[in-house]
């Protein structure tokens, strides 16, 4: 058998998180009752006109700063006709001739090394609404909720040979999106989707071969069994003898299998104009300067940053900058107890635990880094011991407690008064005698059993570094 | 450009319509002239000059990032053929 490579490119669907859709003043609000965030504009009734909501351009020049394109100056929206009932109108709002972005790149890393994945373009447009198969009466029930929430298409060159490559770069767009705050890219609630167009070709050869697209794959894992499945596909077709038929295919993530939804003959013939109801959008350079101005920093520089200013490790800054809500936590909490180190350490081993122990994710169940600032800042200044501190942080975790407060209310309180201490060490060197008697003759390693015996007594509510500097203090005046 | 039978059959699938004889006829006919006059308009040189979308000559018409609609869905589904409670009805869709 030959050696293939797979050439993929990919067009990533992003829902912007504005308030309200892309032409009219309609909710975007995910999961409402159905058909109850639609007016006439978005379900297109006759007479009605588009209105173009700000933010929307606002969004689409972040994230194509972010993405190192060049931003379009002149843009106009066209319209994309076709029947579908999703689509009230007939046709999708969308931009075929000016793109308002064209250009960039992403910078992945992956185990083969660092690459740079071109983009050919960002456009603006409308979503469609949802249609759900309804067993009962055999119909299909049309929700025009999502119909005008506001899109940016994110076309890729086709620069990816391998899934590896693939989930970088959609790892890439989602938290530089989340970053930017432009969207909060959530495949299971389909704000972010991506359409694979994937073919195969013998190692060394210059032109492409026939490719194929997959539609709407619903998550990262998904989208590497799809790949790896298709290009298998692919290449045992070739080899036996066979040829790749350009069309689209779904991917069945139960079955594990591509199939194929309509052939190339039924092509549809979208015949794009530019839309007379919108009036151009001229970017200035003003505008352009004071968006760049508004970036926020994104994830590569704030790794670096933690690195060098922070004194983090590349492992953990990573880790913390995988995920942009977890970076809001450590922010906040390392603003509050002025001790970042103590604020990555806390996020890494005590923090990040009890969400994969609870299996929600940190987007899903919202953590105030303030309070963590708190918790630390508390054990820093010897107020309560590392112990009660990790049970003030799952108290917060799972109630959202006041860390003080809860530290009061359960007598958390350390007892760092060593006249408060003394007795209770004294107490348990009386009735100790044999540890003690072995710990005067050389066998040191008894401490830690008086250290925990004298904490029992304290009730665990004293530094163990104090007991344990009391208690060799003591040990050695006999 | 001709004008053929196979563009007018392209054009109702495409237009999900289907004419009578006699309308075909006609917009064969209209279609013809129409394209015939496209054509003529072909025939200048305009290298050099930049396509004309649109003729107000405004630009940024822009609104705020406000929800002001919605909430309206018995109005919105009553001018549907069929509906139930919350959703206008199709028939079944494959994809």
């Amino acid at each position: 058998m030959r050696d293939y490579e797979m050439v993929i490119g990919l067009e990533v669907h992003c829902e912007l998180s504005t308030e309200s859709k892309i032409f009219c003043g309609c909710s975007t609000k995910f999961g409402g009752a159905p058909n109850t965030h639609v007016c006439e504009v978005c379900s297109g009734m006759p007479g009605t006109l588009p209105t173009l909501n700000k933010k929307v351009v606002e969004f689409a020049v972040k994230a194509g700063l972010a993405l190192n394109c060049d931003i379009t100056r002149n843009n106009k929206f066209d319209r994309k006709n076709y029947f579908y009932p999703d689509l009230p109108k007939a046709y999708q709002i969308s931009q075929l001739y000016c793109p308002i972005c064209r250009n960039g790149h992403v910078d992945i890393k992956t185990s083969q090394g660092e690459k740079s994945i071109g983009i050919h373009e960002i456009h603006m447009e409308e979503d469609a609404g949802k249609l759900v198969h309804d067993e009962v009466t055999g119909m299909t029930k049309v929700d025009f909720n999502r119909c005008g929430v506001p899109l940016l298409e994110i076309v890729s060159e086709p620069d990816f040979r391998s899934s590896e490559e693939v989930i970088a770069y959609l790892t890439k767009i989602r938290d530089t999106m989340q970053y930017l705050g432009v969207s909060d890219c959530k495949m299971q609630e389909g704000s972010m989707r991506a359409d694979v167009n994937l073919s195969v070709r013998p190692r060394g050869q210059a032109e492409f071969g026939t490719r194929t697209e997959m539609k709407n794959i619903a998550s990262f894992k998904a989208i590497e069994r799809a790949i790896e499945y298709e290009c298998e596909r692919q290449i045992d077709l070739i080899e036996g003898g066979g040829e790749v038929v350009q069309e689209t295919r779904r991917w069945d993530d139960e079955k594990e299998y591509t199939y194929a939804m309509r052939s190339k003959e039924d092509a549809q013939d979208y015949k794009y104009f530019p839309d007379p109801d919108l009036m151009p959008i001229v970017i200035s350079e003003e505008y352009l300067e004071s968006v760049k101005a508004s970036l926020p920093e994104l994830a590569d520089a704030k790794r670096e940053r933690y690195v060098s200013e922070l004194g983090l490790t590349e492992y953990d800054a990573d880790i913390i900058t995988g995920n942009v809500t977890v970076v809001k936590v450590f922010e906040t909490a390392g603003a509050k107890c002025g001790n970042y180190k103590d604020a990555a350490n806390w996020i890494l081993t005590d923090l990040l635990k009890l969400y994969k122990d609870e299996g929600v994710t940190p987007e899903d169940k919202e953590f105030d880094g303030d309070k963590l600032g708190t918790i630390i800042k508390m054990v820093n200044d010897g107020k309560i011991n590392r112990k009660s501190g990790k049970k003030i942080l799952t108290a917060v975790f799972e109630e959202d407690v006041d860390p003080e407060e809860y530290a009061d209310r359960n007598g958390l309180a350390q007892v760092s008064d060593a006249s408060a201490i003394e007795p209770a060490i004294r107490k348990v060197i009386s009735e100790n005698t044999k540890a003690v008697d072995e710990y005067k003759v050389g066998n040191t390693k008894n401490i830690q059993f008086l250290i925990g015996q004298s904490m029992r007594e304290l009730r665990g509510k004293a530094d163990p570094k104090t007991v344990k500097d009391i208690l060799e203090k003591l040990l050695s005046e006999l | 450009m001709e004008i053929t039978e196979e563009l007018i059959d392209y054009l109702q699938k495409l237009g999900r319509i289907r004419l009578s004889e006699e309308d075909r006829q006609k917009t064969m006919k209209d279609l013809g002239s129409i394209m015939g006059y496209i054509d003529k308009l072909n025939e200048l040189d305009t290298t050099g000059v930049e396509p004309l979308s649109h003729v107000f000559g405004r630009t940024n018409v822009m609104r705020e990032d406000e929800v002001t609609s919605g909430d309206c869905k018995d109005k919105i589904i009553s001018n549907a053929a069929r509906k139930d409670e919350d959703t206008i009805l199709v028939p079944r869709t494959f994809d």
